[in-house]
Parts: C-alpha cells; sequence; structure tokens
C-alpha cells in the first residue's frame, strides 16, 4: 500500500484510491470540484516519489516537470510526499556578489548563496530586505553557465527595495532568498521546437536566462527574443546578445523600441513586432515578461497565432503594491 | 458508453479547448466577453463547460449556472450570445471530426443551460 506525505502527516493509500479521496477521507480538505481531471482544482504538487503521468494530462509540460499533478486522477504506484501550492520555504542567506548598472535605470544584482539553490532559468527568486519587505526578481543566470544567481533590477521611483538595490548593497552584504518558484523555464525534450521571448524592461532578465539555456542544451530550433523599451536607453545587454547570435545560427535577437526609430532596432511595440516576424506559432513555446499590458496582449496574439494555451508562459507576478513591487 | 467516453474523454475536452477558444476569441459578436486578463482562468472555465457539454461530470448545477452568470446578463449577455457560442461549439467538434450524431448530443446538452445562463 502506497504512503502520502502532507503536511508532515502519513496517510495509507488504498488500492484504486485517488490520493485527492485518500487525503479528503483523513479530512484534510484538499479543494475539487469535477473529480474527472477537467477543472484542475485539485491541483497538487510532488515533493517526493513518482507519479503517473496520467494524472498530469492537460497540465502545462512546465507543471508537469515540476511534479505538479490532479488528485483526483493519481493512483499512487509508490509512497508520495505531496504539497498543496507552492510550499513556504525558510528563506537562506546568500552574499551579494556585485551590483553594476546594465542600463539607466535597471542594475544587475549577482548574489552568491551561502548552500546549494536549485533553479532552473527563468523561475523567479523573493528577495528579503532584512525589515520584512521583500520583492520578487526572475533569475538571468544559468545554473551550467554561471556560479552566480544573476537579477536584473529595475529602480522602481519610491521603490522601497529596487532603490536599496540600487543605491545601498555593496559587495559582501548578506541578504536572504526564498527558494526559486516558477514555471516559466526552458523544458528538454523537444529540441527542434521553435521559442519565442517577448519582454519589456528588465522582463528581459528570464528570457535571457531560458535562451541562454536552450542554446547551452543545444536546441536546434529558432529561438526568437523580441526585447521592446520606449528608447534605446532602456535596452541593455546588446553586445552579449548580438554574440550570442553570432555564436548561434538558430538564435535572433530583436531590440525593438516604441518611441520613435532607431538605426539598429525595429520600431514598434514588441509583441506586434514579434508577431509580425513570427505570424505562425503553431507548435512554439512562447515566453513572456514585463509589462502587464505587453504580456496580456502578447499572451491574446500568440495564441491566436497558434500556439497552445499550454505552451504560453508567463509567471504571474504582478507589482505588489500600485507599481512599487517585482522587477519589470 | 456514456457521450462523454463515446466523444473520448477529458483527452477530448483537451484537445478541443484550445479551438474553441481560438473560435470565441475571433468572433467579433461574442470575444468581449471572454477577453480578459487571466487568460489561464478562461480556459479553465471553457474546460469546464466543454466537460459539461461533453456530458462528462459536472459539479454545477443550474442556480450556479444563473448565478455565475448574473453579472454578465446585467450587462446584457442575449440569446445572440448565446447561440454564437453553440457555433462555435459545433464547428470546434466538427473540426476534430467528431461524428454529427455525438455533435447533436452535446450541442442539446449545451442548449439546457440555455435558461439559466440568460436568466430567464
Amino acid at each position: 500500500m502506497a504512503v502520502i506525505t502532507f503536511q508532515e502527516h502519513s496517510f495509507d493509500c488504498a488500492p484504486g484510491q485517488s490520493v485527492l479521496d485518500c487525503l479528503n477521507a483523513a479530512g484534510m480538505g484538499i479543494p475539487w470540484s469535477c473529480g474527472a481531471g477537467a477543472c484542475q482544482s485539485c491541483l497538487m504538487r510532488a515533493t517526493d516519489g513518482r507519479v503517473d503521468p496520467r494524472a498530469q494530462a492537460g497540465l502545462k509540460p512546465t507543471q508537469a516537470a515540476q511534479g505538479y499533478f490532479l488528485s483526483c486522477q493519481c493512483l499512487p504506484g509508490g509512497d508520495l510526499t505531496v504539497v498543496l501550492g507552492e510550499p513556504a520555504a525558510a528563506p537562506m542567506p546568500a552574499r551579494v556578489v556585485d551590483v553594476t548598472p546594465l542600463s539607466r535605470d535597471v542594475a544587475r544584482l549577482r548574489l552568491a548563496p551561502d548552500a546549494a539553490f536549485d533553479y532552473r532559468p527563468g523561475q523567479f527568486l523573493r528577495l528579503h530586505r532584512d525589515d520584512g519587505t521583500s520583492r520578487c526578481y526572475s533569475l538571468a543566470s544559468v545554473p551550467a553557465l554561471d556560479d552566480a544567481l544573476e537579477l536584473h533590477v529595475r529602480r522602481v521611483p519610491e521603490g522601497e527595495v529596487s532603490g536599496w538595490i540600487h543605491d545601498e548593497l555593496t559587495s559582501g552584504d548578506d541578504v536572504a532568498i526564498s527558494p526559486a518558484m516558477g514555471g516559466s523555464f526552458y523544458l528538454e525534450g523537444r529540441p527542434e521546437r521553435g521559442l519565442c521571448l517577448i519582454g519589456t524592461g528588465s522582463g528581459l532578465a528570464p528570457l535571457y536566462g531560458i535562451a541562454r539555456d536552450a542554446l547551452n542544451q543545444d536546441h536546434m530550433g529558432p529561438v526568437w527574443l523580441f526585447h521592446g523599451s520606449a528608447d534605446a536607453s532602456g535596452l541593455y545587454l546588446r553586445e552579449e546578445l548580438q554574440a550570442l547570435q553570432a555564436r548561434h545560427a538558430n538564435f535572433q535577437y530583436v531590440p525593438c523600441v516604441s518611441a520613435g526609430p532607431g538605426p539598429g532596432l525595429e520600431f514598434g511595440n514588441v509583441h506586434e513586432v514579434a508577431l509580425s516576424k513570427l505570424p505562425e506559432l503553431t507548435g512554439w513555446s512562447v515566453h513572456l515578461c514585463g509589462h502587464p499590458a505587453m504580456v496580456q496582449a502578447a499572451r491574446r496574439a500568440t495564441f491566436l497565432a497558434g500556439a497552445s494555451s499550454r505552451d504560453i508562459h508567463a509567471d504571474p507576478f504582478l507589482p505588489s503594491a500600485p507599481r512599487s513591487g517585482a522587477n519589470a | 458508453m456514456s457521450l462523454y467516453e463515446e466523444i473520448g474523454g477529458e483527452a477530448a475536452v483537451n484537445a478541443a479547448v484550445d479551438i474553441f477558444y481560438r473560435k470565441v476569441l475571433r468572433d467579433p459578436r461574442i470575444s468581449s466577453w471572454f477577453d480578459t486578463v487571466d487568460m489561464d482562468g478562461q480556459i479553465a472555465k471553457q474546460k469546464a463547460f466543454l466537460t459539461m457539454a461533453f456530458g462528462g461530470p459536472a459539479h454545477y448545477s443550474g442556480k450556479d449556472l444563473r448565478a455565475g452568470h448574473a453579472h454578465m446578463v446585467a450587462r446584457g449577455l442575449n440569446a445572440e450570445h448565446f447561440d454564437a457560442v453553440m457555433e462555435n461549439l459545433g464547428a470546434t467538434l466538427k473540426e476534430l471530426n467528431v461524428p454529427d450524431h455525438l455533435i447533436a448530443q452535446a450541442a442539446a446538452v449545451a442548449q439546457s443551460t440555455r435558461q439559466d445562463v440568460l436568466g430567464l
């Protein structure tokens, strides 16, 4: 009989019994609705043990890769440890490697965590200021290529955390970070598919990580990265991205500006430029990050251009207070 | 075999949802009702709708449908919109090569919600 561990309690799961039924028979109050694998109300995540792929049908592939499953459909073949939503994990210490400017209002913050930090490029972490204030930032680094964790921090007007990072943090300072979260990352196994990455401002960070991760893993399909800003002063890492394009024939970097044309730049809203270059996205994986209105418009446009709703990724971390929150 | 099993169960729902939602978003008669910031949330709602229309397990009642659509009825949701959704549902199933007699059954299930959805 399989043993299900949930919130530090163990439950015996009878043969033929779903994880949902097992936990709810014990009064754990797991939410559910259709009981048929359609509504996804009973979504859980396995942190240990193997989940039957049949309990992951209909989920985004990146969710499946993180162990998410539908508990109503899951008849465990062995012991499982499961959580509801993201586990509340304690922040861990990290040391500031350096803070360097990337553009007029974006700085690169590099961090060396004290202990091993497991993440996929494109996920995000929560950075804690010591007084309990915290913000989420996407990871631009790639574990296989970079020793440090790299975050791109946009200076938010009167931003408590971004101002602190830009003006006060220096090499050697101690900060605290929470484990990486989020489902927008490169997924191995489909090296021939196209990747369409669209970002504005410091929303470049996760896309920079995803593109380099894919290319480093010998992704063969086309990888297009569209970075938009009002004007050229908001674009950054241009030389690095051009060098990456020179090294990889399948990588296209398209810098875009929306306020007025500039040399070597596409002119227009970044998602409209992307769709004009890539009008047919059936089978493509799409990653979006940046201004919420751009993300919404791009999500709709890429979906209508044929990308499957399961393959359109944008992590929903919006500004926590009006314009004072996360990067991007 | 139930209608839900004949149509192909949850795999059919997953195959149909993107096709259906794309049609709805492209249909100027009704797209504004479906266009939202939370596209993943909309996809989940459409999956629940398709599961119900396919005769699958649906754990909401006519009362739920009535309450869930009341704010839209207040803003002008009417029979033309409902018919447009039915049309898109039929076209989706046609595109998936579902046999006509099963399409008719699914349409009948969906039609049975008309009074509740429109608050009649």
